[in-house]
């Protein structure tokens, strides 16, 4: 007999086992997902664009839009069909929605979703000043220009945002759901800069917060805030995805109820 | 006698001299109760309402439950100056600056979920096994009024912190009381004291969180003991067992040590999770102010269920008479509760008109003996769950990458169409189990060796079963659907009318079964088999 038989003899003797079943299945689960997420990885391939020589960045810019962009929104970002015309959107909204991956969309869903960036920071400052250059519109910023942390407020900050943004983006800033599977996405782990060039463009079904319904300093406040409730270490021990009562249900009836009732299995058990 | 024995006996005789206690005690103490895991299940209830009322009193001394505007001026930095009431700067001090303050807050709200969830796992229990039959209809009833007075007394106490969070849920609340028609608002007035949110709300629901529920809920809980105490336990069945012993341990030592034990259990269980995971942060909702919302707001999950039938209503509103009623809130909100707690509660009394069974019952049915009874739960709880699932539609929106129009649709079509169809499948499951313990017990349990015979036929070796298997899935009764009579001694046709028929037909339900093997057929087979 060969090693191999041996061993398949060997756990044959389990194979009417009570827990033949379950260990089966669960093998059989396990070997699925690690194999499909295996898969998964390999196809996944981030594409890279190399850039050229910087002379002009308009120019490059240009060229990038008419490969990268053109398809949908038109040769002159005049836009077509679903792709809304780029001319005034200014280098802000460039900057949030190609820096943060939502552009190019990876396919006509509801919604840009924010992904790993397709276009890397020169690419997209250059993308930004041909889109500024066509008709003039709010500018892109930096996180360094923003100085969020010295001029933010965080009290206020929070007030600002539970009055302005939590009705979407949900009270721990979450995010939420909206109609017919559009969401606001999660506010947390967001670029300062992204933060407060989304409040200003007002992207997809978010309004705009111009200056006159938020100033200046009360943006940078509603930044700090999130940014302190993003660094805000779990106070109450694990924070269960800070959604709320329905996870807490969840672990309820799985932990504690299910560590509860496996005790009493076990306090009852007739001893052999 | 050592001088530990004397010092027991001399403590023991002084207490009977002046009580008698002795005697009460001999009996009390010998007292046997069946021993299975699933009777532990309303200790969890009993257990979590005592460390209920052991916490919450701890809160107390710390609570201040008035909507009086105060500033923040407490540790935690990113409220500090912001506007609130003293109820919510309260909580925030017993959150950060009482010691040990967040692991009681923690204790007592994980205490409370497992509170009720424990109460709907024994009720359960209780519905599939017939434990509520004859004569324990009383005590059902007293559970039912339990699980009410629990979703209320949860609810309250959700709202007292006056953080974002639970306004929410009180402005709902709010506009479910606005619903009744007519005397809708009125009552709202009165319950606020004035226009919503007022400044009486948070004293008021205090006092009743604290006092008036829990008082009663005491009384109630008492009152379930007594009865179980005074009818005796039920039991599963088993050789030995009658509908007249009860077979298990005595009190004292055996439950008095299991008992005790799992108290501190599951205190244990609930300080694990108040310490290890974090529940309701209010600090990051921030107060409440009723121009604020919060996208994804939630009520705990046993109101979870209730606010899912409230997001599943089609908007119809009628105008009359100058008021309006709004049918979308005052249907899932009132009238489908109000039915479904109705029908719980007088579920014993229906069974007994259904199958005409008066009689005690002490032995617990196997639920797929009583297959029509065991489909009806699994339907009650499939139009719970699709409502439940229904309250959480936009966290399974977001997380699962769905349209929350489609999880809406999905409810609406489905709170319709799959409790019958869990009734329907429930029913048949049962009833081919009854299949499957008739084989059993006609041919024994199939071993899986197979036999060669010396001219060739390969069979199966059958074991007979043991006389306790054998008498535990045969036990059972079987009646015959109540025999209603279609004609009176006059020659009248349906005496009863459709009342009649429709008991008639329910009765018949009610009854469906595969019919047990008869001792003799059990005889006759062993006797031309093996």
């Amino acid at each position: 007999m060969n090693p191999i038989s041996r061993i398949i003899a060997r756990l044959s003797r389990y194979r009417r086992h009570k827990f033949a079943g379950p260990a089966l299945l669960i093998a059989g689960l396990s070997i699925a997902g690690i194999g499909f997420s295996v898969a998964q990885a390999a196809t996944t391939e981030i594409q890279k664009v190399t850039t050229s020589d910087k002379a002009s960045l308009i120019a490059e810019g240009k060229e990038i839009f008419a490969r990268g962009c053109s398809s949908c929104h038109g040769l002159n970002a005049e836009g077509a069909g679903a792709a809304p015309s780029l001319i005034g959107v200014g280098a802000a909204s460039v900057d949030f929605q190609v820096a943060t991956g939502r552009m190019p969309m990876a396919d006509m869903s509801q919604q840009a979703m924010r992904k790993e960036p397709v276009y890397n920071e020169a690419e997209v400052a250059a993308l930004a000043a041909y889109v500024a250059s066509l008709a003039p519109g709010p500018a892109a910023v930096t996180n360094e220009e923003l100085a969020w942390e010295r001029s933010g407020d965080t009290a206020l900050g929070g007030e600002l945002f539970r009055t302005n943004c939590a009705m979407c983006h949900n009270l721990a800033g979450q995010g939420g759901a909206l109609t017919q599977g559009k969401y606001a996405p999660t506010v947390m782990g967001v670029e300062p800069r992204h933060i407060y060039e989304a409040m200003v463009t007002g992207p997809q079904a978010m309004p705009v917060f111009a200056n006159t319904v938020l100033t200046h300093d009360e943006k940078l406040s509603i930044i700090k805030w999130i940014k302190h409730a993003e660094n805000e270490p779990a106070l109450g021990g694990a924070a269960l995805g800070r959604v709320g009562p329905v996870t807490e249900g969840l672990l309820a009836w799985t932990l504690g109820l299910g560590l509860l009732i496996g005790i009493a299995v076990w306090l009852t058990t007739k001893a052999r | 006698m050592s001088a530990r024995e004397r010092l027991a006996g001399g403590t023991a005789n002084f207490i009977d001299e002046r009580t008698g206690a002795a005697k009460w005690m001999k009996k009390t103490l010998t007292k046997v109760f069946p021993d299975h895991w699933s009777f532990m299940l309303g200790e969890i209830v009993m257990y979590s309402f005592v460390i209920l009322l052991l916490s919450g009193t701890f809160l107390t001394f710390w609570f201040d439950p008035s909507m009086k505007e105060v500033e923040y001026e407490g540790s935690y930095e990113p409220l500090s100056g912001v506007k609130m009431s003293a109820a919510y700067a309260s909580t925030l001090n017993i959150s950060f600056d009482v010691r040990g303050g967040l692991l009681m807050r923690q204790i007592h709200h994980w205490a409370a979920l497992i509170f009720m969830a424990a109460m709907v796992i024994h009720m359960m229990r209780v519905f599939f096994t017939g434990a509520f039959r004859k004569p324990r209809e009383l005590n059902w009833i007293i559970g039912v009024a339990l699980l009410t007075l629990g979703i209320v007394e949860g609810f309250l106490g959700y709202s007292l912190p006056d953080d974002l969070l639970s306004g929410t849920g009180i402005r709902i609340a709010e506009a479910i009381i606005q619903a009744i028609p007519v005397v809708g608002s009125y009552l709202a007035y009165f319950v606020f004291g004035g226009a919503f949110p007022g400044e009486v709300f948070i004293q008021r629901i205090y006092t009743v969180h604290i006092l008036l529920i829990p008082g009663i809920m005491l009384a109630l809980i008492t009152a379930h003991l007594m009865l179980v105490w005074y009818q005796k336990h039920t039991q599963y069945p088993g050789p030995g067992r009658t509908e007249k012993n009860v077979v298990g341990y005595p009190l004292m030592p055996v439950y008095m040590a299991k008992a005790g034990g799992f108290f501190f259990i599951v205190f244990g269980v609930t300080a694990f999770l108040g310490a290890v995971a974090s529940i309701n942060p209010i600090w990051i909702f921030g107060p409440y102010n009723p121009g604020q919302i919060g996208a994804g707001s939630q009520p705990d999950w046993y109101m979870g269920w209730l606010d899912g039938l409230v997001r599943l209503a089609p908007p119809i509103e009628t105008h009359a008479f100058g008021y309006t009623i709004s049918w979308n809130i005052l249907i899932p909100g009132l009238i489908v509760p109000g039915i479904i707690f109705t029908l719980l509660a007088f579920y014993p009394f229906i069974e007994q008109w259904m199958t005409g069974d008066k009689r005690e019952h002490h032995i617990l049915d196997r639920p797929r003996n009583n297959p029509n009874r065991t489909a009806i739960g699994a339907m009650s709880l499939t139009f719970t769950l699709v409502a439940l699932i229904n309250g959480g539609n936009d966290l399974i929106a977001t997380h699962f990458d769905l349209s929350i129009n489609q999880i809406m649709w999905f409810s609406r079509i489905g709170i319709i169409i799959l409790p019958p169809l869990a009734f329907v499948i429930t029913k048949r499951i049962c009833l081919s189990l009854q299949r499957a313990d008739r084989e059993l017990v006609l041919h024994g349990r199939e071993t899986g060796r197979l036999v060669m015979l010396p001219h060739g036929e390969f069979i199966e070796v059958h074991e007979p079963l043991s006389p306790q298997k054998a008498y535990l899935l045969t036990h059972h009764e079987q009646n015959p659907p109540l025999a209603l009579t279609n004609e009176d001694a006059q020659g009248v046709a349906n005496p009863q009318g459709i009342k009649g028929r429709v008991r008639s037909r329910m009765s018949r339900a009610a009854q469906e079964q595969i019919t047990k093997p008869t001792a003799k057929e059990v005889l006759e087979i062993e006797e031309g088999h093996h």
